[in-house]
């Protein structure tokens, strides 16, 4: 058995805690004053206390960019408590992406929520991002097993009741309720894998879990596959791979379009950052002469059991998309061909010339982030000048906003992977890097589903610019969501024309000698 | 004489100044909008004329215009060297392959801008993204960098979805969907073969004290010579493994991926299917584009890439090539003879002369690849002048059923002229455009397959057949009381087809003003090929 040094957390370790310790402190705060103003006062007031505290803690990361400086290569890396938190570069650097996720998100969803009549307490729903904010950043910074199991469950639980919210519609009810019974068995499930995973080498600690994995395989091999592959699932869940993946129409179509968009980026990303930080430690790890991914035969299998749920999620997600009328739905299932892409990254592993999978990770996380978030902003809007979320409600968007049609059209041309769009080049960063490592199979899946996503995606683009609308009544547009739907059209435009600019980045921040491999006295 | 200014820049990209003029316009003004969309259109052909004109082979410098675009930094940790980039270039050239198709281009784009008369509704879209096309095929022909190529090829597709979409006839969106699926798997297979260059051939290792710098580019000067040159990453002999090698399983991979891409494009046989729906549905304008233009995309990556970077195995595979092609001449024109709609009829007719493309790229001689490219630059001038004529046929009588149509030379004596000039030099009349593209193409490949070449050429007979059923079916016989009172062209109509039809008789009495631009452009090609066969 090998013991963690314990570590206490001293006076000045709790600044680099500032962004969380604000977060859960505006959420108390918040939901206090909410419970405690009478009924009469309006409640717009906290959605944007909400978005302050989040770019409180936006302010807070960048600042911790100057305490512990990422694109310094000697800076040290930060360790609270024996690793359960890290600051390091690739924390940081995801830290923001949640977090600017989450403005857009609140920003788009002030006017929204505020009109929705399903949900009788706007306020809530707002404070109730908070505490779920904070369990995402908990997943980006930690590097133990618990307090990773700590944020998915923060998250998770808040999230839960943020679709619950929505009380007055019958399919947010089944919504949450089958996020609820869904999320517990994937908890359930990882949990179960960790404690397999600590039983064979005696740790929480990634870094101590990454040393002792070797010679746990040699004696253990079983257990150290069932650990591994229950982890996995679990994540899959989370993350809504094939086939894990039924749940996520259901839910996206019942919960609130801002509270939907949370659960396709934010939720999605966080859990994305911890399996990242969980494969990179088990399957992927630093061997002394470095000629291919470690841990083999273990490693190379839990490999190959990523590739399989990425190409499944690709294949799965796009074709169920092919017939999908109810725009929410098939963004779900978008976002399920998605996670397929995102996980190739992951499954690949790292060669001899080719390490570069952080980096392809990062840009399409990002990529994702925007052309996602946008598209729901737009959804928001036309949804709610329909009434409803079928796709019929596009027909002839162009005559009735023809600006928020031509930027939906960047935003879906991304989302197809098409030039020149941050979609495209992500999806190219992850196809070199397939092909580099010979993984030919995959990269012609990936290529492959991205055209037949074409149908479905140009399908939105028919309704807007060919079909005729029922009325011809200008769009309202409101000023927030609006806003955030030009972000997101900009930013995919800008990855698109200059992508070296987060990538330059991001490589110079994040390392895996130094960020995700962790070092442990031995 | 070039200096410094970005004349390529300008060509390419001029079309997106009037676009934006275009945006500031009012869209009801429909007169604004198109000769604003004309006038623009007027620059790129301006300039490629001029180019042309300046042109020297011997100097493929003159014009050149490089730039680093995107250069990215990657994580390198796993390998000994310093450091590790993709760098992907902002790169325009011509060269005597190139610079035919892009007055080709331009030049069809002005013919088609003045077409668009015929545009009923949302003219302002409708030029906007007729602009976008444009800008999009002239960068393809221009681009020296895979994936700069990519994009504008791209780009036609997106332009091209919407321009077929929304202005096409009655089953268009059917048709824009066909052609977007269809040509998307074609782009896909391409964006595969270029992926797996890059990622080997397109790396090059540049020495420094401390390992070296490893570059991963999508130049197309680079992957050629890398793969060719005893020295490269990807030809580096070695017992250990070589993450930059190329296997010949893997060379033929990208050679068959590069091959079905742009098959599917030209279109080559077993592929076709896709383009009769857009010829039969695109409104006339723009099947002039397509037709005349981004058919011949196909064509020239062909040549460029295909023949461009694997001569030994475009070599290999030339018997197979010319049989495709043989048997796409044939097809074409078998089918052409049955159709009973025009459209259909030039739509098969398109195939037929697509695979006379075809059968010169299979001779790997500088006559034949010469004859495909004359040949694509003959097709496109002669279907846009063809398809011009139509959509100014439909405009009046309503329908391009052969059975419906007759006795047109009577009321419109100059169209049916002009329609029976243009399908005599479809079917290949000496002293006009086709005879040359296809006299060339035959006799580079009778140098190396005679029996090929001899069955192919049953299918210039065919020509003559099909071509002159339907034109004399529209042209002559009974008159037909409904359409006595039609007008001939008007004036915005007759000026593209004298022009179109002025370039046909030129090139055809004349053929050397092509030749000579094109003269030496293949001396690599053969030159490897010579090597091969030397050695």
């Amino acid at each position: 058995m090998l013991m963690t040094a314990t570590q206490a957390l001293t006076g000045p370790d709790v600044a680099y805690l500032v962004p969380e310790i604000l977060l859960v402190g505006a959420a108390i705060v918040l939901t206090v004053l909410d419970l405690l103003l009478p009924n009469t006062v309006r409640r717009g007031w906290i959605s944007w206390l909400t978005l302050a505290s989040l770019a409180g803690a936006a302010a807070a990361v960048i600042g911790q960019f100057a305490m512990f400086n990422p694109f310094d290569g000697d800076a040290e890396v930060v360790s609270l408590l024996s690793d359960s938190y890290r600051i390091d570069g690739f924390a940081l650097v995801m830290k923001l992406v949640i977090l600017t996720a989450s403005m857009l998100i609140l920003l788009m969803g002030i006017r929204t929520i505020e009109r929705d009549d399903a949900i009788p307490d706007k306020g809530e729903t707002f404070t109730m991002m908070l505490p779920a904010v904070t369990g995402a950043l908990v997943l980006c910074s930690t590097a133990d097993l618990i307090t990773m199991f700590v944020g998915l469950e923060l998250l998770g639980i808040s999230t839960y009741v943020m679709i619950g919210f929505r009380k007055k519609s019958s399919l947010a009810s089944e919504a949450a309720f089958k996020y609820i019974v869904i999320g517990a068995v994937s908890s359930a499930i990882i949990l179960f894998g960790m404690s397999y995973l600590y039983g064979v080498t005696g740790s929480t600690n990634l870094g101590w879990i990454a040393w002792a994995l070797e010679q746990a395989a040699a004696d253990y091999q079983a257990l150290v596959y069932v650990a591994l592959f229950f982890i996995v699932a679990g994540f899959a869940v989370k993350i809504a791979a094939v086939p894990f993946h039924a749940w996520a129409p259901d839910v996206y179509q019942g919960a609130a379009t801002p509270v939907t968009a949370f659960l396709a980026v934010v939720s999605k990303a966080a859990a994305f950052i911890a399996l990242v930080r969980v494969i990179f430690n088990t399957a992927v790890i630093q061997t002394p002469f470095i000629l291919g991914p470690g841990v083999s035969p273990v490693g190379e299998d839990v490999l190959l059991a990523l590739k399989v749920l990425a190409a499944a999620a690709m294949i799965v997600g796009t074709t169920a998309a092919l017939r999908q009328k109810n725009v929410k739905r098939l963004l779900a299932l978008s976002g399920v061909a998605n996670a397929g892409y995102l996980l190739v990254p992951l499954a690949i592993g790292i060669g001899s010339t080719s390490t570069n999978n952080l980096g392809d990770f990062a840009f399409y996380l990002v990529a994702y982030l925007f052309m996602t978030i946008g598209a729901f902003a737009v959804m928001a809007v036309v949804g709610r000048a329909a009434g409803h979320d079928e796709l019929k409600g596009y027909a002839g968007l162009y005559y009735r906003a023809p600006w928020t049609a031509a930027g939906m059209v960047v935003l879906l041309v991304s989302l197809a992977g098409l030039p020149v769009t941050g979609g495209f080049f992500g999806k190219l960063f992850i196809l070199l890097s397939a092909v580099q490592m010979k993984d030919y199979w995959l990269a012609a899946i990936m290529v492959v589903t991205s055209v037949i996503s074409y149908y479905f995606y140009f399908s939105i683009i028919r309704q807007m610019f060919m079909r005729t609308a029922e009325t011809e009544a200008k769009l309202s547009v409101p000023a927030p969501t609006g806003i955030v739907a030009w972000i997101c059209v900009v930013a995919t435009l800008a990855l698109g024309f200059l992508p070296n600019a987060f990538m330059d980045m991001f490589e110079q921040a994040v390392t895996l000698s130094r960020d995700i491999w962790i070092a442990v006295p031995k | 004489m070039a200096g410094s200014f970005p004349w390529l820049t300008l060509l390419t990209f001029s079309p997106i100044i009037g676009l934006i003029v275009l945006l500031f316009l009012p869209g009801t003004n429909r007169r604004a909008l198109r000769w604003t969309a004309i006038v623009t259109t007027l620059v790129p052909l301006a300039l490629s004329l001029w180019l042309f004109a300046v042109h020297d082979a011997s100097d493929p410098d003159a014009f050149r215009e490089k730039a680093d675009w995107i250069t990215i930094a990657l994580n390198h940790e796993a390998v000994n060297i310093e450091s590790s980039a993709y760098v992907f270039q902002y790169h325009l050239a011509i060269d005597g392959l190139s610079l035919p198709l892009v007055v080709l281009a331009s030049l069809v784009a002005v013919m088609a801008a003045l077409a668009s008369v015929h545009i009923k509704k949302r003219w302002k879209a409708f030029y906007v993204w007729f602009l976008l096309l444009e800008t999009g095929m002239l960068g393809v022909f221009l681009a020296r960098d895979l994936i700069l190529f990519f994009l504008f090829f791209e780009l036609t597709l997106i332009a091209l979805f919407f321009l077929i979409g929304i202005w096409g006839s009655l089953n268009r969106e059917k048709a824009a969907n066909t052609f977007l699926i269809y040509n998307g798997l074609g782009s896909a297979l391409m964006l595969i073969a270029f992926v797996l260059l890059i990622a080997t051939a397109g790396a090059s290792l540049n020495a420094t004290q401390q390992g070296g710098d490893l570059v991963y580019t999508g130049d197309y000067a680079t992957i050629r010579s890398n793969l060719t040159a005893e020295n490269s990453l990807t030809n580096l002999p070695g017992h250990y493994e070589n993450p930059f090698a190329l296997s010949d399983g893997m060379r033929w991979a990208i050679f068959i991926l590069l091959l079905a891409a742009f098959g599917i494009k030209l279109p080559m046989l077993p592929f076709h299917t896709w383009m009769l729906r857009v010829h039969a549905e695109a409104p006339p304008s723009v099947v002039m584009i397509h037709s005349g233009v981004l058919l011949k995309m196909g064509g020239y990556g062909l040549i460029r890439f295909g023949v461009g970077l694997f001569p030994g195995l475009a070599e290999e595979a030339a018997f197979v090539l010319a049989l495709l092609g043989a048997a796409g001449v044939l097809y074409g024109a078998a089918l052409a003879f049955v159709q009973t709609e025009f459209r259909l009829v030039l739509a098969y007719s398109s195939v037929s002369h697509m695979g006379i493309v075809l059968l010169g790229i299979a001779s790997l001689n500088e006559i034949g690849l010469q004859g495909a490219v004359y040949q694509l630059v003959s097709h496109g001038l002669i279907s846009a002048l063809l398809f011009l004529i139509v959509g100014s046929l439909h405009e009046r009588t309503g329908t391009t059923e052969l059975d419906e149509l007759g006795g047109l030379a009577r009321p419109m004596p100059f169209m049916s002229g002009m329609l029976l000039a243009a399908g005599v030099a479809s079917l290949g009349l000496p002293g006009l455009s086709g005879f040359v593209g296809e006299f060339l193409s035959f006799l580079g490949l009778f140098e190396t397959m005679k029996w090929v070449t001899a069955i192919a050429a049953i299918g210039v007979i065919l020509a003559a057949v099909y071509i002159l059923r339907s034109v004399l079916k529209i042209t002559f016989g009974p008159q037909q009381e409904r359409y006595a009172a039609l007008k001939d062209a008007r004036l915005i109509e007759a000026v593209p087809m004298i022009a179109l039809m002025a370039f046909i008789v030129l090139l055809g009495i004349y053929p050397s003003v092509l030749t000579d631009a094109m003269q030496g452009s293949f001396d690599d090609i053969i030159a490897q090929l010579n090597a091969r066969m030397g050695g």
